[in-house]
Formats: C-alpha cells, structure tokens, sequence
C-alpha cells in the first residue's frame, strides 16, 4: 500500500489544505506549458470526407442487456456478455454463435479475449474474473474447465489479458486494480490510488511499454506502472463517472468517455488534458469509447442510444449513428480497423462498416 | 482497498500521489500536439474506416442472392 504512517498533527483539514495547495501548483505547471490547442495545431490537416458507414449485421442471441464486448485477434470472432449471465462467442462475418457459456452470476460487466483466441475472460457481480478456454468440440462444456483467476471484493468491471494468455489485468468496484497470473491465480501486482469504483482501464500498446490507464467513479483517469504498481500520471477533469478509457494508437495520449456527456483526449508526454468533445446538444453519458486505426477517428457510444464520431484532431462532430433502440454500453474498433461492434441494452450487437 | 480506507487514509493517499506528480516531467502542448497530429496523418491513409472500403474488399458488405443449380 501507498500509505505512509499518519502524524498525530495531520488533521483532516491540514491534510485537505496541503493538498489542495498542491492541486493548484500542479495545475499551474501544467499551465504554463498549454501553449496551443490540438485543433489550432491540426488546422492545416486535410478534412475528412463524407462518412459513409452502416449497420452491416445484427447479433442478436442475447436475452438482455449486453454489458462487454471484445474482438479476437483473428478480426472476425467477438465475445460479448449479458445482464442475464450469458456469454457467448460470435462469428462477425458470419453472424453464428460459435459457443456459449451460462455464468453463475447476472450483471457480466467484463469480458475479453485472449490474444491467442483459444479462450475468454469474464467476470461481473461474482467479483471474479474467470477464464474459459474454447474448445473446438462444440458439444464440449465450456463450463467445466472453467478457471477462476481473480477475486476482489466488489464487482468486476473490467478485464483484460496482457500480451500473452498468462497474465489477465482487472478493474473493481472495490476501488483497485488488480495483476494475476491465469495459472496459478496467484495476485502479481495490485494497484491502488482511486478513491472510488473503477469502472474501466485499458493497456498501453505493446511497442509503448508497460502502462495502463483506468478510469473511475471518483472522476479520475490514472496511469500505472505495471511493474512497480505506482500510478505515474493522474488526470481529473472530468465532471462525473470515467466509464471508459482507450489509449491512442500511438500509445502518447488517451481517450476518456463520462457520465458527464463529454469525451476527452488526455495527452501524456504534456500531461494535460488537450481535447474536449461535446455538443451542447449532447446531455447523455458516454459509455464507451474508441479510436479507428490511426487514431484519427473516435467513436463513443452513449446512453441516448446514438453513436457520435469525432475528429479527434479537429474537435468537431463528424457523424451521429442511429440503430440502436436503446443505451448503447460497449464498443471496440476491430484490431484491423475495418470495422467496429456496438452493444446495446437492446439486447443486440451491431457490427458497423 | 478504497472503500475501507477512512477518509484521512484516502486524502493522505491523495497528498502523497500530488507530491509525485508536481515533480513530473511535461513537455509544452505546441510540440506533444503537433506530434500526435503528424502520427495520425502518417497512419490515416491506412484507416480503413476512414478512407473507406471498397464493397467488394469488404468482409461485412450484405452479400448478394445464391443461385442454386
């Protein structure tokens, strides 16, 4: 733990003075090197086009809300889990179920795919995440050789596996994040540092070392170092919950979507906050967000049903996506940037191209 | 872990993580924007979602009727 021992003449207030004094010399050094705008910046790139893109197939299997979704690496498999406890394996081209697994518990807040695509990661309000390998014989059942890997002490919201199937990071509503090794289960690194739920996190990308970001109900996005378990950047502009965070491609900035109807670009090597995405007519949360390969593009979906898609360099509303008939919760760009999936409180994924 | 951590625990917390951060080293917002500007433009020709796909390269166009014979 982060905690040092408390003097007896640190009070609540003196503690609150030094640190909102320390607060403002941050802000002020952060200031002093905001010397430009990102749209300022990028008003000689070149406009984007007209944005064609549709609903291309309807996944429909589920029997409620969705609540998570991720792509396999092989750019056409998607797992996707539900209010109900279902979590199911989809072919996107396609549109078949490939496999389907019954969790012990409702609310299966996080899923994800091993990078090997041999198996799934899953987890919700049994404040585990467990993982399924997939196996080839279809009448295999899943369920049997189920592994649970992490336990917290609340919830699950998020989980990802590192660059190999070995090791899964995750994000509670107990307040922490959590490094495990898949095989022995065994705790490798804990992260604390929000004061409330964390509701997201997502890793660096590979080549950028090993970071990741989270985000949380107390309004900040943090980025830790895996190794050490020290958050190294804290960012807190936001106005309400962080449900999700998503590096940029190149791996020196990342996205933030909130409950506070805005989405953020937050830049790393400046250590500040450089981009807001909002519209006056926009007074719903974002609940996920993404970015197109280059970067260039950010999707997020939101809770009145809509997908907006911004120029992340401009700043401006590039397109406005109808199709869902209700709050959309989860969204990924596939890893080949051809296309993306949406998933809904309608019970449906959506795959956009 | 937060929720059992009194809120003089947390704040403590909090100080500690501020007496880090002040110390970090940023670079101005002119030269990290224009960097992150520069990338994207690199890569974007490449992005299929925004330079489009033609129908028939792409994997998710709604495909055509089959003539069984």
């Amino acid at each position: 733990m982060a905690c040092q021992g408390l003097g007896p003449n640190e009070t609540l207030a003196t503690l609150k003075t030094e640190s909102e004094t320390l607060k403002t010399k941050l802000e002020e050094e952060r200031a002093k090197l905001h010397d430009a705008e990102l749209h300022q910046v990028a008003e000689k790139v070149e406009a984007l086009g007209q944005f064609i893109i549709k609903t291309r197939r309807t996944l429909k299997g589920h029997g409620n809300k969705v609540l998570c979704m991720d792509w396999c690496k092989d750019k056409r498999r998607i797992v996707s889990s539900s209010q109900d406890g279902k979590v199911i394996v989809w072919d996107a081209f396609t549109a078949n179920k490939e496999h389907a697994v019954t969790m012990p518990c409702t609310w299966v807040m996080a899923c994800a795919y091993a990078p090997s695509g041999c198996a799934v990661a899953c987890g919700g309000l049994d404040n585990k995440c467990s993982v399924y390998p997939l196996s080839l014989d279809k009448n295999e059942n899943l369920a049997a050789k189920k592994k649970s890997v992490a336990m917290h002490t609340n919830y699950l919201s998020a989980c990802s596996f590192t660059n190999s199937d070995m090791q899964i990071l995750t994000s509670s509503g107990d307040g922490t994040c959590a490094l495990w090794d898949v095989e022995s289960g065994q705790l490798l690194q804990s992260f604390h540092g929000h004061s409330a739920d964390v509701l997201c996190l997502d890793l660096a990308p590979s080549e950028t070392g090993n970071t990741f970001v989270s985000g949380g109900c107390d309004k900040k996005a943090n980025v830790w170092d895996m190794r050490s378990g020290q958050c190294i950047q804290s960012f807190e502009s936001h106005e309400s919950d962080i449900n999700s965070v998503r590096y940029y491609p190149s791996g020196d900035a990342f996205a933030s979507g909130s409950d506070d109807a805005t989405c953020r670009l937050f830049d790393l090597r400046a250590d500040r906050e450089v981009s807001v995405y909002s519209k006056d007519s926009i007074i719903f949360g974002v609940s996920s967000v993404d970015f197109s390969l280059s970067g260039r593009l950010l999707f997020g979906g939101y809770n009145d049903y809509t997908i907006n898609v911004w120029d992340v360099l401009k700043g401006t509303r590039v397109s406005i996506l109808f199709g869902h008939e209700n709050r959309v919760s989860t969204l990924r760009v596939s890893p080949d940037g051809t296309a993306f999936c949406s998933g809904s409180w309608d019970h449906t994924l959506r795959i956009w191209a | 872990m937060a929720r059992d951590m009194s809120d003089k625990e947390i704040l403590k917390m909090e100080l500690d993580q501020l007496q880090k951060e002040v110390k970090t080293e940023r670079m101005p917002v002119s030269v990290t924007a224009k960097e992150l500007s520069d990338w994207v433009e690199g890569q974007v020709g490449e992005d299929p979602l925004v330079k489009g796909i033609p129908e028939d390269k792409n994997p998710y166009k709604e495909k055509g009727g089959c003539i069984i014979s």
